[in-house]
């Protein structure tokens, strides 16, 4: 095959990408802003801390800002794709490798070495970059700021300045546009500000809450049923029990019912904090996620592994923080263990009652799972007192799931990948939150991808713009419903066909899987045959 | 063991051969000259335009072939010597065969233009076109001005590929109105002011003269036959049509005419020898079709037909209600049913526009019975399976104004037409 139709199809530069001179102009501007943390980071001291810190977001705010305007609003309404796999950065060129190896080194910094960001020891203050995050961190919440203070905000800000941009891309397609909104709303209140005001509420003596991102559930949200923080909780008065509440109801109602009606998007495309970052700063990254087969068996087996892990290592840690006494407190640790017993017990027999001919491969890895959660509930129960689980204190467990999975996987691979992987490589791979809302999606939901008819071209768009690596082309080509447990309803495979074949739908149950094998158009006659 | 062979691995071949896999064990050998592995033609115009790398055209990862027992041989047939049932390479090699099928596609039309073979002029059809365009009109420094001969569909990509890359293009169009012969006269308007709007200099009624050469056999320009004009270019796209590939068939004792001749059966008058896909050519036109069609679709029902017949469950091709879909820069079209581009005898057209001039749709109907013949959405997606159902119900005009929004195909939260729709036809009918 042509190597040069292979590699960048180009001899000489195709210079569609160049930037044009208002779009230079902007990342100067962005760049600069990035610039003044850099030298935050070296403790060059800032005489005004404040203004400084609202120089560098601003600038980077206006950067983007302008960079978006000048990309999108002089053009027509449509799929702005042109170029794509020639740009260095979202062809996994050297662009994107440096941009995947910082962002690598960053994440690596974050969790294990804060230090070097210039977090203080304690009862020192802080200095370098997270120095330059107090003002604002005392403005919010009336503490000083912490690493995870400086991530939140920078965060926060990829995804509204990237989400402006994205939006400004996806100007004609309101789908793209709501959910966008909605990320950018929830990002910005639920997990930016109301945790920081919940910690001014910390003030006073009757409050002891945990950071709580309202609506970062558990598992994705492994820490919710740690000790220290059901004891924050339970020690904040009604508010915290209140909250925790919310917490075991968000995971068992409200969950739930929402993807039976809408499917996992309601949560990983139009709430999620982690689903939010992949869609708008990771955007440009969508198109590199693997479409292999083989990337889809190493996807099944390692999600459903994560999940199982975080399963079990909250069944302890909660196990453990339990008594045994009814009368102290009624949930005792037979009485949980039991009630888990049972849950697990009756959703494994339903689904193989009811939806055993839909399950396929899946079922396999649905077994397994349940079987060893199962035999690790019986270990805790008949080892009776202890609390280790396999020969493994539930505490270290706990420190393994943060540490692999909570900081290396979701965080240093997560998204330090981006440019490498694609943008939902935790979602795809990792994410124990979307192992549960795609195996609802897949056996109990209304939500599915609906082909239309037999107009699919094969051109294989949607594929590669699938960022949870789902071949959607497969399916469209035989006019099969997508009807896949990965799939966030992020939508893009539909804006990016050229014939309109994808619709994403919450519809009635009855032929949501229709595999089929004769395409509508031809003689019906032949449907009939092939049918029968 | 039956050996089939398959001439040509574009969508009909490749189509054909895994229906023929599903329902037998028989040994299959696909031949393609063009490219190892199937690829999607349509998609071809994204490759360029850097929306796709190459690899991203081909529906099925290399190893499916061999896992479904499929042979693919790399090799350009010379002569089919239907006597001996083989067929002879380039190269001298030859394979026998049991049953043949030719799925040899199109190639782009000439029209016999001085200066039609310089280096510079290319169709757009296959991959080695796609090759040849990325070294002439990398960027718009090495093609500064691009000419497109020929308002179809293949042209209108062409036009859209080399503006991706701000090459100026001049695309001259030999009727009034771009595709005016397949499109009604308000939707072709449309799309004409569309075209201009993406900074195409649309030149409508302008037939090539000639094209001319620099001194090392170059393009350097070529000539308006209307006016004369003569306008400089490093580039000139054919895509005035394409016709069935099947030259090196006309030798052989099998009977073509434009394409390769076939009956219901796909078959052509030598026993074991059928044609399908673009290259083939029904004696006799079904309904409203054309006598060969040039589309992916009815490329693929063909492959889905004459695999039953291999497979001894003998069937004629007997396509359901004509359905196709294009898009013109931004602007999706799809059509289901006929919508003639002037109405036929006794039916009439009931049109309606946005006022942004990117969506319209129009509609045949019979004026005696009402019964609705067939819908063009532009901007609007419509569901396949719904117009289907109410084309085989033979539904009026009314009926489907009155449920369109039952057919909306359009992505979640975007603004619904139907109200619109439905008060301009009543406007429409009262004005009668
Ligand atoms: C740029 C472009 C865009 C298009 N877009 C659309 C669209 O949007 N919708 C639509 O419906 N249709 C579209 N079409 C038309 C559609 O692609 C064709 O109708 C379809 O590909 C025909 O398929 P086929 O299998 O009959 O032939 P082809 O795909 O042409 O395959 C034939 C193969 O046979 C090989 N071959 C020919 N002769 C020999 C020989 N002697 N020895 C060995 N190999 C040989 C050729 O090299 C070729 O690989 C488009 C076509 C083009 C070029
Ligand atoms: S299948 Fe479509 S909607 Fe689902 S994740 Fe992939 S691109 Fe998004
Ligand atoms: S569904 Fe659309 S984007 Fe996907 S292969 Fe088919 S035509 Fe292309």
């Amino acid at each position: 095959m042509n190597k040069n139709l292979e590699e960048s199809m180009s001899l000489a530069k195709p210079n569609a990408q160049d930037l044009t001179v208002s779009q230079k102009t902007a990342v100067f501007i962005g760049v600069l802003g990035l610039f003044i943390f850099v030298l935050a980071l070296f403790n060059v001291s800032f005489p005004n801390r404040g203004l400084t810190i609202s120089v560098a977001l601003g600038s980077i705010f206006i950067g983007v800002f302008i960079f978006s305007n000048a990309a999108y609003l002089n053009t027509s309404k449509g799929i702005k794709n042109d170029g794509v796999w020639f740009k260095s950065i979202s062809s996994r060129g050297v662009l994107g490798w440096a941009i995947g190896i910082i962002l690598t080194l960053f994440y690596i910094v974050l969790y294990f070495y804060p230090q070097y960001l210039g977090l203080a020891s304690k009862g020192a203050s802080n200095t370098g970059l997270i120095a330059l995050f107090d003002p604002l961190s005392l403005l919010l919440s009336g503490r000083p700021a912490s690493q995870w203070f400086v991530y939140g905000t920078l965060y926060t800000l990829a995804i509204l300045v990237f989400g402006y941009k994205f939006i400004l891309k996806y100007r004609h397609n309101r789908y793209q546009q709501l959910r966008t909104v909605s990320v950018m709303f929830f990002q910005l209140g639920f997990a930016f500000l109301i945790p920081e005001f919940m910690a001014r509420l910390n003030e006073s003596p009757h409050y002891n809450l945990p950071y709580y991102d309202l609506k970062s559930m558990w598992p994705l949200n492994y820490y919710l049923f740690d000790g220290w923080s059901i004891n924050g909780f339970l020690s904040s008065g009604t508010l915290g029990l209140a909250l925790l509440i919310f917490g075991v109801l968000s995971v068992f109602v409200v969950s739930p019912i929402l993807t039976y009606k809408y499917g996992k998007r309601w949560y990983c495309s139009w709430v999620c904090g982690c689903g939010a970052l992949a869609e708008t700063a990771g955007d440009s990254f969508r198109q590199l996620s693997s479409k292999k087969l083989s990337a889809w068996k190493l996807e099944r087996w390692l999600i459903h592994t994560v999940l199982v892990f975080s399963v079990i290592m909250t069944i302890s840690v909660i196990y453990t923080y339990l008594g045994s006494d009814p009368d102290k407190f009624w949930l005792t640790r037979s009485a949980f263990l039991l009630s888990i017993g049972i849950l697990l017990t009756s959703v494994f027999a339903v689904v193989m009652l009811f939806k055993r001919q839909e399950l396929g491969k899946d079922a396999r890895y649905g077994a397994i799972g349940y079987f060893i959660i199962i035999a690790a509930l019986f270990i805790m129960h008949y080892t009776g007192t202890t609390d280790k689980i396999f020969l493994i204190k539930s505490s270290s467990l706990r420190s393994a799931y943060g540490l692999y999975i909570g900081s290396i996987f979701s965080g240093v691979v997560g998204t330090g990948f981006y440019p490498i992987l694609g943008n939902r490589v935790w979602c795809r791979f990792g994410c124990p939150m979307a192992a549960i809302l795609g195996f609802q999606q897949r056996l109990f939901s209304k939500f599915r991808i609906t082909t239309n008819g037999g107009q699919c071209i094969s051109c294989g768009n949607c594929s590669t713009y699938c960022e949870m690596g789902i071949d959607v082309r497969v399916y469209a080509q035989k006019g099969e419903n997508i009807v896949r447990s990965s799939c966030v309803g992020c939508g893009v495979c539909s804006a990016v066909c050229p014939r309109g074949v994808l619709k994403l739908e919450n519809r009635n149950l009855k032929n949501r899987i229709n595999s089929r094998d004769i395409l509508l158009g031809n003689d019906v006659d032949l449907i009939d045959l092939i049918k029968r | 063991m039956d050996h089939v062979v398959i001439i040509g691995n574009g969508i009909s071949g490749v189509t054909a051969a895994r229906y023929i896999r599903k329902l037998s064990n028989k040994q299959i050998t696909i031949i393609s000259a063009e490219s190892d592995y199937f690829f999607s033609r349509t998609a071809l115009m994204y490759v360029y335009m850097g929306h796709m790398k190459f690899e991203h055209t081909q529906p099925y990862e290399n190893w499916f072939w061999k896992k479904n027992k499929i042979d693919l041989v790399n090799g350009f047939v010379k002569t089919i010597d239907t006597d001996h049932k083989t067929l002879v390479f380039e190269n001298g090699n030859t394979l026998n065969y049991d049953k043949l099928i030719i799925a040899t596609g199109s190639k782009p039309n000439k029209f016999g233009w001085p200066g039609q073979d310089l280096n510079g002029v290319l169709g757009m059809y296959n991959k080695q076109d796609l090759e040849n365009l990325e070294k002439l009109a990398p960027n718009n420094k090495l093609c500064k001005r691009a000419v497109i001969i020929g308002g179809g569909l293949i042209g209108i990509e062409l036009a859209e590929m080399l503006s991706s890359r701000q090459i100026p293009v001049t695309f001259l169009v030999r009727e009034s109105s771009f595709w005016n012969g397949v499109l009604p006269e308000g939707e072709s308007t449309m799309i004409n002011e569309h075209i201009k709007s993406h900074h195409i200099d649309l030149r409508l009624s302008s037939n090539l003269k000639e094209i001319i050469s620099d001194e090392n056999g170059r393009v350097k320009s070529i000539i308006i036959k209307e006016t004369g004009e003569e306008i400089p270019c490093n580039l000139v796209g054919l895509t005035a049509g394409v016709s069935p590939n099947i030259e090196f068939i006309t030798s052989s004792k099998i009977e073509t005419n434009r394409g390769v001749l076939v009956n219901r059966y796909l078959e052509t008058n030598i026993p074991d020898v059928y044609a399908i896909g673009d290259c083939a050519e029904q004696r006799e036109a079904i309904g409203n079709r054309k006598p060969i069609e040039a589309v992916w679709y009815t490329g693929r029902m063909m492959g889905e037909v004459i695999a039953q017949t291999i497979c001894r469950n003998k069937m004629t091709y007997n396509p359901g209600h004509w359905f196709n879909s294009a898009k013109f820069f931004d602007i999706e079209y799809q059509t289901y049913g006929w919508v003639f581009a002037k109405p036929k005898e006794n039916h009439a057209h009931f049109h309606w526009k946005h006022a942004d001039n990117t969506k319209c749709i129009t509609i045949e109907y019979n004026t005696i019975t009402h019964e609705f013949i067939g819908i063009n959405t532009f901007g609007i997606r419509m569901r396949h399976e719904t117009f289907d159902t109410w084309l085989t119900e033979k539904r009026t005009i009314d009926f489907v104004i009155n449920h369109l929004s039952d057919a909306n195909f359009d992505p979640e939260f975007y603004k619904r037409f139907e109200n619109d729709i439905l008060a301009t036809y009543k406007n429409q009918l009262q004005n009668v």
